[in-house]
């Protein structure tokens, strides 16, 4: 099994649903968000090319911040999530410098906080709140090994691209464009 | 022309809008670390050498100071800790792939030697100094006898250490500044000078001194050489390192970096260190004082500026 996320820029408006869903549903501290939205502006008035994005962490095959943690805090889930283990982390912040993504941040607890792909939910057959409350659908997740599961479909059929490949950490979060 | 702009506002504390994960608990431990290093590896292999007579300070007067050194700054990666009360899980597994795990271990190892080496020698600051219990005294005479394995330890662990402290940042590929292999060596170097600089310091033989201001230039010499080989090693890099590089070279941190780190870290103290070998009287604690100077500021402005060096996507 194997976890993939894909959006697609074409539809995403970055009306900030998902980060609003995603701070709900897992309690993340005021002021703090595990998922965000990026505009992008390429071109010279009046040529203009804006792409939106909505990143979290990628949950990387390669992952540096499981790679790099000292106590096995971070580390891979069942289909590839990568997850901190909160009483095992020391909050040393190797992580937070590890990711090309900067997805991670420190939770005011004290141990690193970072998205889950909500596997809470997930594992209850729902998809992971950012994804359910999209307004205008524009994304899917699912099993990259199930041809048929939502995020497979739909990386069979779009041009895509992921964030930084050239950094080698694999990710599993892919951008239709 | 690009410009890009995070809309949700994501202000995520210490991550946004510079990532500053790592203030000034990391380059004070990092530069402690290699100071202790320094002086464990040159009191190792003087020792080794036969040499504790002809250098007193190098082999038993200045190791006293490293555990204080050590200490200090494990007290500041203490510090550094968000979720400090769980600092004991860095010793309950071994993380082959994670230089702090390495590192972790290696403290562990190298305090409590530097200790047993600095018990052993506590007289050459104390000469009245006595232990208060008899098995203290019998322990002090056991452990005498393995001095040349520990010898061996401290030069062979001080190398560890003050590699470990370039690869720590190394290791980071998020972070292009950081990103490359010859920050190992070059904070080796940096340590090794550290080192040295504070034997000349504390050492009241002139035999001693000079030799020292010796080392220590030739290790001026390949730490320079480190710096500009891994500025060359960025410009025949990809873009990010080349972005990277541009914080020493024009960008935010140039001056800083070529006055602090390179003129009176290094060359400054080395025209010193030459004017004192020609025989000219220089006081010792000039060129000491710059190259500590010079050795906490590669760490500072490498912890910082690598935390401002990203990848572009």
């Amino acid at each position: 099994m194997r976890y993939a996320m894909a959006i697609d820029t074409k539809k995403c408006v970055g009306c900030s649903d998902c980060v609003v869903a995603c701070q709900t549903e897992n309690n993340v501290p005021i002021g703090y968000c595990r998922d965000w939205i990026v505009e992008v502006t390429d071109g010279t008035y009046p040529k203009l090319e804006t792409e939106i994005r909505s990143e979290r962490c990628n949950h990387c095959d390669n992952s540096p911040c499981v790679r790099c943690c000292p106590t096995g805090a971070s580390h891979y889930a069942e289909g590839g999530i990568v997850l901190v283990t909160h009483d095992m982390c020391i909050g040393c912040s190797a992580c937070i410098e590890s990711c090309p993504y900067d997805a991670r941040f420190t939770h005011p607890d004290g141990y690193v906080d970072k998205c889950t792909f909500c596997l809470h939910r997930v594992d209850k057959g729902m998809e992971p709140a950012c994804v359910s409350v999209c307004p205008t659908k524009c994304m899917y997740f699912g099993d990259l090994d199930d041809p048929n599961s939502p995020v497979s479909k739909v990386l069979t059929t779009r041009k895509y691209k992921v964030l930084a490949p050239e950094a080698g950490t694999k990710p599993n979060v892919y951008y239709l464009i | 022309m690009r410009e890009e702009l995070i809309i949700s506002g994501r202000m995520n504390h210490l991550i946004d809008p510079v990532l500053h994960a790592w203030g000034w608990e990391i380059p004070v431990y990092l530069f402690l670390g290699g100071l202790a290093a320094g002086l464990l590896f040159f009191a190792g292999l003087y020792y080794l050498l036969g040499k504790e007579n002809e250098f007193p300070a190098a082999v038993k007067k200045a190791p006293v100071l490293v555990p204080i050194i050590l200490s200090l700054g494990l007290f500041a990666l203490f510090l550094d800790l968000h979720h400090k009360l769980y600092f004991w899980r860095l010793y309950t597994t071994i993380r082959i792939e994670s230089p702090m795990s390495w590192g972790a271990w290696t403290l562990m190892a190298i305090t409590p030697l530097s200790m047993v080496w600095a018990a052993l020698n506590i007289k050459e600051w104390f000469p009245n100094w006595d232990w208060k219990y008899q098995w203290i005294r019998d322990i002090e005479t056991f452990v005498a006898g393995y001095k040349k394995h520990m010898a061996w330890l401290m030069v062979i662990l001080g190398v560890i250490l003050g590699i470990y402290t370039g690869i720590l940042l190394s290791a980071f590929n998020a972070r292009p500044l950081w990103n490359t292999s010859i920050l190992g060596p070059l904070f080796l170097a940096s340590g090794l000078s550290a080192g040295s600089a504070l034997i000349m310091l504390i050492s009241k033989d002139h035999h001693e001194r000079i030799t020292f201001a010796r080392i220590d230039l030739i290790v001026i010499v390949v730490e320079l050489f480190f710096i500009i080989h891994m500025l060359m090693g960025f410009q025949a890099s990809t873009e990010v390192q080349i972005e990277a590089s541009k914080l020493f070279l024009g960008g935010d941190l140039t001056a800083p970096f070529w006055i602090f780190v390179v003129v009176l870290g290094l060359l400054v103290p080395a025209g010193l260190e030459i004017m004192e070998l020609l025989k000219i009287k220089i006081p010792v604690i000039v060129p000491v004082v710059l190259i500590l100077l010079g050795s906490f500021m590669l760490r500072w402005l490498m912890t910082y500026g690598g935390q401002m060096s990203r990848y572009l996507y």
